[in-house]
């Protein structure tokens, strides 16, 4: 379904991703982890088209879409929930569910995808006339995760979702990844520093370290690999 | 007889008012969504208010209804306005768009120069007479010593537009993508939001409203040059500035208070200090009020 081949992307002078290959199947989660700084949010935004790639290709559903704009890359089925949730503070999370449907005319179909998000997170429907600034963290990331839903994406791009949450909200985070990726057979490309979790519910994983891959196997063999245990899960 | 006075002095402000509020939404707006001062503005006001001259000019060589000629007049600056605004950021902003902001700003410094000095060499530097294009009207007459029908005709369709902009942001499509552009133009992209075709449309927005503003105040005043852009769009930066720039409602609340403030500081002080009581209440808020009247406090992302 995604085919990353080689890309290579830099700020300024200094190279952040160095030679990226990443493959990912329909219906799979995948996940990225690495330490801070690794480059991980560097992949998914070059992935979004929000960071330039200087070489390489990255190839969605047969279609080339190397350096297209963010929108076009939305448009066909790829959407992202970033580091920090950004939720758009001033909106109601009415407006920041709407903005998540930009692109979409479905009005009927909307409306039900708009009940599965406050089925999934009823904290969100009692919300709902309220800033998105004003939600906690916990909520925000919600909130985050609901508006990429809403556009009913192929590929669900999540950059640490359980990042600054209480073990409560990962844990129920994380159940809902695995919920979507059943129900509705997105694809996750899951970024995470909390290895643990994300090797939990992954069927593959890469490992990520200064711009480079080092490592990929199914997840369950990374669980149990030394170095990973090393370096990763503080085993 | 006093009483009057303060009447005449409180519409002056609130014609006053309205024309700052035109020209500073486009600052504002413009503002909020590419984090850019936009010193050309004025210079479209400008242009607006000429384009409205020479079209209005050439309707009246044939004897045109002179509602007619308003309406294709004040249409037709829109339009150019509007065509000027969106191909001023495609050559001078957009290329500049990943750049320090300080090449940008310099950039619109030069485009201001360059509209000036372009309409300067194209028409003249002498004032030219502004035909009475706003339509006079009977029923105001019990009370003209306070309103004339130009200042009222200035107000309704100021009020009228606000009206209609507020709407646009609130509960459009395109204006909640232009609030959220706003508010984080990377995530707007993320959700599938084309940025360019937001920026167009706010410079066509601001630009249009600038327009209008241009070719109202320019029939109320009767007179134009090139330079009219220059003074007004410093007076609607700091009624902009002073509202708390990047917010809309704090646009049209700072031109408001500029425009009467201007107007019974000309009336009850001196008419000397005309342009320098903008300069003092832009201090005395700033100092007050640092982000200005109805600003956020914005941390800066680096
Ligand atoms: N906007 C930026 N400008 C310059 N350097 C950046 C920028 N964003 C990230 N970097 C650098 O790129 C590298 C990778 O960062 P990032 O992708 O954010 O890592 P991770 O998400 O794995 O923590 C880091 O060295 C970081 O300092
Ligand atoms: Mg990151």
């Amino acid at each position: 379904m995604l085919k990353i081949k080689n890309i290579e992307t830099f700020y300024g002078n200094i190279q952040a991703l160095k030679d990226i290959s990443i493959e990912v199947k329909e219906g799979e989660i995948i996940t990225l982890i690495g330490a801070n700084g690794a480059g991980k949010s560097t992949t998914l935004m070059s992935l979004s088209g929000v960071v330039p790639v200087r070489s390489g290709s990255i190839e969605f559903l047969g279609k080339d879409i190397t350096n297209k704009n963010p929108d076009e890359i939305v448009a066909m089925g790829v959407s992202q929930v970033p580091e920090g949730r950004r939720i758009f503070p001033l909106l109601t999370v009415q407006e920041n569910l709407d903005m998540g449907s930009f692109l979409r005319k479905d009005k009927g179909e909307i409306k039900k995808d708009l009940e599965y998000m406050f089925e999934l997170f009823p904290r969100l429907a009692e919300r709902r006339t309220q800033q998105g600034g004003t939600l906690s963290g916990g909520e925000q990331q919600m909130l985050a995760i609901s508006r990429a839903l809403m556009a009913r994406p192929k590929l669900l791009l999540l950059d640490e979702p359980s990042l600054g949450l209480a073990p409560i909200f990962v844990q129920q985070i994380f159940d809902i990844i695995k919920r979507v990726n059943k129900e509705n057979n997105t694809t996750v490309f899951l970024v995470e520093q909390n290895a643990y979790m994300a090797l939990k519910i992954a069927h593959r994983g890469y490992v990520l370290e200064n711009g480079r891959i080092t490592m990929t196997n199914d997840a369950s063999v990374l669980l149990n690999d030394e170095n990973v245990k090393k370096a990763y899960l503080g085993i | 007889m006093k009483l009057d006075f303060f009447f005449q002095l409180l519409m002056s402000g609130l014609t006053r008012g309205s024309i700052y509020a035109l020209i500073a939404l486009g600052y504002t707006m413009v503002y909020g969504i590419v984090k850019l001062i936009n010193f050309a503005h004025g210079e479209i006001y400008m242009i607006g208010a000429f384009t409205a001259l020479i079209v209005s000019g050439v309707l009246s060589m044939y004897g045109m209804n002179p509602v007619f000629i308003f309406l294709i007049a004040i249409t037709a600056a829109i339009i150019y306005s509007a065509a000027y605004g969106v191909t001023l950021e495609k050559i001078a902003y957009a290329p500049l768009r990943k750049a320090p902001r300080l090449s940008a700003l310099i950039s619109a410094i030069g485009m201001s120069m360059f509209l000036q000095n372009y309409v300067l060499l194209a028409q003249t530097s002498d004032f030219l007479p502004f035909p009475e294009l706003l339509p006079e009207f009977g029923f105001l007459d019990p009370v003209k010593f306070i309103i004339s029908t130009n200042q009222f005709l200035i107000l309704v369709t100021t009020t009228v537009v606000m009206v209609l902009l507020t709407f646009f942001i609130k509960f459009s499509r395109t204006g909640k993508a232009m609030r959220a552009t706003s508010q984080d133009r990377d995530m707007a992209q993320l959700v599938g939001i084309n940025i360019n075709k937001v920026i167009s449309i706010t410079f066509v927005i601001g630009s249009a409203l600038a327009a209008i503003g241009g070719v109202l105040i320019s029939s109320h005043i009767g007179q134009i040059n090139f330079y009219i852009g220059f003074i007004a769009g410093i007076k609607a930066f700091v009624a902009a500035v002073l509202g708390g720039i990047g917010s809309i409602p704090g646009a049209v609340l700072g031109s408001f208070v500029l425009g009467i403030t201007e107007s019974f500081g000309t009336g009850y002080i001196s008419s000397d200090y005309e342009d320098a009581f903008a300069f003092v209440i832009l201090i005395v808020i700033l100092i007050f009020k640092p982000s200005g009247l109805l600003g956020r406090k914005v941390s800066e992302k680096v």
